[in-house]
């Protein structure tokens, strides 16, 4: 069931004309240097600072709440981080003119997949607790991700950053299949008949796909960063923006790849470790993670390795073989593991959103002095600069996050239902990671609510 | 054996979801069943250093009126209450009080109100009201969402599967 929403001719219009996609564009870059200065000179007092306010709680709240469950991988259109480096890669800032810099290489084989990306989470998330409170910490970063961006773009074909580095990408690229917007084509024997795929390869119209999908066999959100490309090469107006039941991409249990299973276990395992070591009530684990270098960091890193590295995986690992070996199954453990995975999203999500949440209420009202004073030079442009902090919504907690877990765990226990299914499995198959997911959801409502 | 979903059931189809749904209100809207001890007066001791408070988990029982004495031992720091919606800011080496009745039970973060420093926005502790049922009542409807999923898949298998996603050209 699809509700096609470019079958109107302004909308499509709207969205083939690269202005307002620019517009966006350029204000998202301004914004980010702005981050990046004031995160690099501004005040050291992270709450206070536009960069650490902004960037880790109003556009990461943005980004967990709305963006991601509801727009898929809209951020990505839009998106600053890759954009000085695609410009120089194209020569141009709208349509093709010309050549570009760079060398174009192909990115390696051996460094496709979400492999990059995963490791690239891992270190970010091992730095979170310094780079989220300490202002330069987190202006180097940017700086540092839009540099490597540039140099990525200069070297490698197309958005290779984003394809295989963006450690945000991976993150938004799995969770975005459970968006209820898709870029699709409207007639896949048309782009098979299509000689030049102009989608792929390029035209006068637009660039060929910078994530080097080609839209004709695209069945998943994951990596088609709705660049809008698509929509303005293709000759024949073939490509849809469509509106779809949420979590349409997660009926695929086959063609699924190790890496991008591993990146939806990685991602429940940290967003269960950010609850607890972030907005738990222990003050040694976090003490631990933003001391970086002492033992005590080692011990964390340690243990935060272990925990999303080798406990999650390999408790769900079990839950599989555990399936398998009920249902006499003789399909192999990874390749169960593989096509279950997409089950692990709607919980992953939902772990992430509730985690967003409790941060995103308790600290909202420091984003309104600083967008007021955003350099810290005693400025009021919005007359908000002498707001005081207040948590919002505490009436609303547990039973608010409570719901989101629940929403997901329904939801992830209805997918691995049906991928059991489509398995051979049925009900002995699904019965050991229904427990293990009940086992994890509950490890995070005992985290939120003691 | 499942119903057919193109010739439904009615009975079969509509049991299950509403033995399901009656057992959440239940779940939801069941009275209390813990009940608190008798309420007495305590005073607890609540040491705020950067960053963290000491005892970081305070417990007390529903009705006791409680005497907070929140001590800074090295900067100005303070102590709010998630869902009470108290506060009270200490000076450095000085104890402030802060007096109310406990009166809502389940697990409130508290929180440092005043910027102490790079991790202040993750200065927090939990006061612990007991006997609380959340958890209880959470984990009970975590067994009825996993059971709802597994009847939603069960009554809607899946289609034929698509081939995968292409990711490359």
């Amino acid at each position: 069931m699809r509700y096609e929403l470019t079958r109107f001719a302004p909308l499509r219009s709207l969205l083939k004309s690269r202005w307002p996609q620019l517009a966006v564009q350029v204000v998202a870059l301004a914004g980010l240097v702005l981050v990046i200065a004031s995160g690099l000179v501004g005040t050291p007092v992270g709450n206070r600072n536009f960069a650490i306010v902004m960037v880790w709680i109003a556009w990461w709240a943005a980004l967990m709440l709305v963006a991601v469950p509801l727009l898929g991988r809209s951020w990505c259109s839009v998106c600053p981080l890759p954009l000085p480096g695609e410009w120089l890669q194209r020569g141009a800032v709208l349509a093709p003119r010309g050549r570009g810099f760079g060398l174009n290489l192909r990115w390696p084989r051996k460094l496709r997949g979400m492999w990059l990306q995963n490791g690239a989470f891992v270190l970010v998330a091992l730095f979170s607790l310094p780079v989220l409170t300490q202002p330069r910490l987190t202006g180097v970063l940017l700086a540092g991700l839009v540099l490597l961006a540039i140099a990525l773009s200069l070297v490698f074909e197309r958005r290779a950053f984003c394809r295989y580095v963006c450690p945000v990408g991976g993150f938004i690229g799995l969770y975005a299949q459970a968006a209820p917007i898709e870029v699709r084509v409207r007639d896949a024997a048309l782009c098979a008949a299509h000689t030049t795929k102009t989608c792929y390869t390029g035209s006068a119209e637009g660039y060929g796909c910078p994530w080097q999908v080609f839209p004709g066999t695209l069945k998943a959100n994951t990596y088609c960063g709705v660049c809008l490309e698509c929509l303005r090469t293709c000759p024949y107006d073939n490509v849809a923006i469509n509106l779809r039941p949420a979590g349409a991409d997660l009926g695929l249990s086959k063609g699924r790849g190790l890496d991008e299973a591993f990146k939806a276990i990685l991602l429940l395992g940290s967003g269960l470790a950010y609850i607890a070591v972030l907005l738990g009530a222990w003050s040694a684990p976090r003490a631990a993670a933003a001391a970086i270098g002492s033992p005590e960091w080692f011990t964390y890193a340690l243990i935060f390795l272990a925990f999303v590295l080798v406990f999650i995986p390999g408790l769900l690992l079990l839950a599989v073989q555990a399936g398998l070996w009920l249902s006499r199954s003789r399909i192999g453990s990874v390749h169960g593991l593989r096509a279950l995975s997409p089950a692990l999203v709607p919980i992953g999500l939902s772990v992430w959103i509730a985690f967003s949440l409790s941060f995103l209420l308790a600290n909202l009202s420091y984003v309104f002095p600083v967008v007021s004073d955003p350099l810290n030079l005693g400025w009021n442009l919005l007359g908000t600069a002498g707001v005081g902090w207040t948590p919002y919504g505490q009436g609303l907690f547990p039973w608010l996050t409570i719901s989101v877990l629940l929403v997901g765990l329904t939801w992830t226990s209805r997918r691995i239902g049906a991928i059991a299914e489509e398995l051979g499995g049925g009900l002995k198959l699904a019965l050991p990671l229904w427990i293990v997911t009940f086992l994890l959801a509950v490890g995070a409502l005992w985290l939120l609510v003691l | 054996m499942r119903a057919s979903a193109s010739h439904p059931s009615l009975p079969r189809n509509w049991l299950p979801g509403a033995v399901l749904a009656l057992a959440a209100l239940a779940v939801v809207f069941l009275p209390a069943w813990l009940r608190p001890t008798t309420p007495v007066d305590r005073t607890l001791r609540l040491e705020a250093r950067s960053f963290e408070f000491s005892p970081s988990v305070l417990t007390v029982n529903r009705g006791d009126r409680v005497t907070l004495e929140v001590v800074a031992l090295d900067v100005v720091h303070g102590a709010h209450i998630d869902g009470y919606g108290l506060e009270v800011t200490a000076d450095p080496g000085q104890t402030a009080r802060l007096t109310f009745v406990a009166d809502r039970a389940g697990a409130f973060t508290i929180r440092c109100i005043v910027p102490c420093g790079p991790l202040h926005p993750f200065m927090i502790g939990r006061l612990r009201v007991d006997p609380s049922d959340t958890l209880v009542r959470a984990m009970a409807l975590a067994i009825l969402a996993v059971l709802v999923g597994a009847l939603l898949s069960l009554r809607h298998p899946p289609a034929a599967a698509p081939s995968g996603p292409e990711a490359g050209a």
